[in-house]
């Protein structure tokens, strides 16, 4: 199964290499909301609960957009007929896809963190910077873990590009109010403070509770 | 045994109550609508059924 | 099949219901800070904690659909989910006329009972567009059920995060917990859950048997005229 996940997820990161065709949009697409978001709150600068929000919500948006095109390239090419006759476990696209969709994220969160600290944060970044690359990771687990499954039902709809936001906003709820619940303390005016055990664990459970789900259930996604 | 009170709390339990009793209302005359349609899907069915029945009986040869 | 039973049923829920409403305004005492308000309590929250289990039990018969394939269990999903949907609505219109006669305010962030219906409404709204934007009765079966297992594990993780959440806050409550209450209050309360619960099966066995007659019917149609409807309905519900 470990083979057929790499083999997929390399196929994906190769294309996307050579294509690029989400990665940048997305990066892009999260600097871009920073900036509207500066339009929007009139604030020259953010800090504590309000830039945790800020930064999230950057990430979520530009999360859904990756989303819409996950597996576009599969339904438009026969690559999940393809994918069906092989002899493997069909958790493995999952799993590839879900990796993927990480890498992107963290791309993305490589570009997006530090303009955000150019652009908008008050307070210095460095000391923060350990607890926040938890956090991230953390909370990216979750949008991936949600988010894959999500994608791969809309997939096959015919409203594709309005059912996956639908439902992947209201199921990340969650992984929304815990990881700015934990950024909050590390964005705080006087200096970065305590990281919140209690918000990370919740987003460790989210995050396996829902990637159980989804390996328990993929299977009868891909059928025909 | 507590006299209902008028005043602005009363108003407000009531409107609660009562959008409880509208939903609930609402639900039945749509489920009621349907058992109106099956009825009628069933009369005509059991119509076409007659009608089949009685052409039968008058042409004995002619297999329906 | 399903109409079994079904008018014992609904005449216990009559009984229960109207006695639990009759307590509630004929016995129960009014609660101290919020007066005679309070009693909208004895409407909301049972109708929450019935629209939660009803939810769940949707995901439970969406898995039950996935191991089994039997259209009956979609069906049983559809409807509870449905059922708790209009429910969630209920809870919602009724928690915010509690929040505007308590606090003045129409809505209120703190309230965890709400913003979590808000929420789990905001989510299963889109069951019904998922459904309808498949036509293939299988496919639409199967991604329903998927949906409806990871809705309904989500509704305790999200009422539980929720909650989390409100506790730093200072947590201003409408009263929708149920600990220190006094005896008469709660045994209102618990009547009155009962009689929402009875109410939920009452309305699912109504709603599955009028569903299924009209699957014979339409059966019965295809197999006596040959045709199908004269003017094919497209609707979100499974066809059995």
């Amino acid at each position: 199964m470990l083979r057929a996940v790499g083999a997929i997820l390399r196929k994906d990161l190769l294309l996307e290499l050579r294509t690029r065709e989400s990665v940048p949009a997305m990066a892009i697409f999260g600097v871009t909301t920073l900036v509207v978001f500066h339009f929007a709150l009139n604030r020259p600068t953010v800090e504590g609960d309000l830039a945790a929000g800020v930064l999230w919500v950057s990430f979520l948006f530009a999360a859904m957009l990756g989303l819409n095109r996950l597996f576009v390239a599969e339904e438009e090419q026969g690559g999940f007929d393809g994918f069906l006759l092989a002899p493997i476990d069909r958790t493995s696209l999952y799993v590839a896809k879900a990796l993927a969709l990480l890498t992107y994220l963290v791309i993305i969160e490589l570009i997006a963190v530090p303009a955000f600290a150019i652009l908008l944060l008050e307070p210095g970044l460095w000391q923060a910077l350990p607890g926040l690359v938890l956090v991230l990771l953390l909370g990216d687990l979750g949008i991936c873990a949600v988010g894959v499954l999500v994608s791969a039902i809309g997939i096959r709809t015919r409203a594709r590009d309005l059912i996956v936001p639908l439902l992947a906003l209201p199921l990340l709820i969650p992984v929304v109010i815990a990881s700015v619940a934990a950024t909050a303390p590390l964005l705080a005016q006087g200096g970065a403070e305590a990281l919140p055990g209690r918000w990370l664990l919740t987003l460790a459970l989210y995050d396996a509770v829902f990637a159980a789900i989804a390996y328990a259930v993929f299977d009868d996604l891909l059928e025909d | 045994m507590p006299a209902l009170p008028l005043d602005e709390a009363g108003k407000y339990v009531a409107a609660a109550y009562l959008v409880f009793l509208a939903l609930l209302l609402v639900y039945v005359a749509i489920m009621s609508g349907r058992l109106g349609r099956l009825e009628r899907d069933l009369t005509d069915l059991n119509r076409e059924l007659e009608e089949r029945d009685r052409q039968r009986e008058r042409d004995p040869e002619r297999v329906a | 099949m399903h109409g079994k039973g079904l008018r014992t049923l609904a005449f216990l829920t009559a009984l229960t219901l109207t006695a639990a409403y009759a307590l509630v305004f004929f016995w129960t005492p009014n609660e101290a800070d919020q007066g005679f308000v309070q009693k909208i309590f004895y409407l909301h929250v049972p109708m929450a904690i019935v629209a939660l289990c009803g939810f769940v039990a949707g995901g439970v018969a969406g898995l039950m659909y996935l191991r089994t394939r039997d259209g009956k269990w979609d069906l049983r999903a559809y409807v509870a989910i449905h059922l708790s949907q209009i429910l969630a609505c209920g809870v919602l219109i009724t928690g915010s006329i509690w929040a505007k006669a308590s606090w003045g305010h129409w809505w209120l962030w703190d309230e965890p009972m709400l913003v979590s219906f808000l929420i789990v409404f905001l989510l299963y709204a889109t069951y019904q567009v998922l459904r309808f934007s498949i036509e293939d009765r299988e496919r639409q079966a199967r991604y329903a059920s998927v949906f409806a297992v990871v809705a309904g594990a989500f509704v305790p993780i999200n009422f539980a995060v929720v909650r989390m959440a409100q506790s730093y806050v200072h947590p201003r409550t409408l009263g929708t917990t149920t600990g220190g209450m006094p005896s008469e209050m709660m045994l209102t309360f618990l009547i009155a859950l009962a009689g929402m619960a009875l109410l939920f099966v009452t309305l699912w066995k109504y709603e599955m048997a009028s569903k299924s007659a009209g699957a014979q019917v339409r059966a019965l149609r295809l197999r006596l005229l040959g045709d199908d409807d004269a003017l094919p309905r497209r609707s979100a519900a499974p066809t059995l």
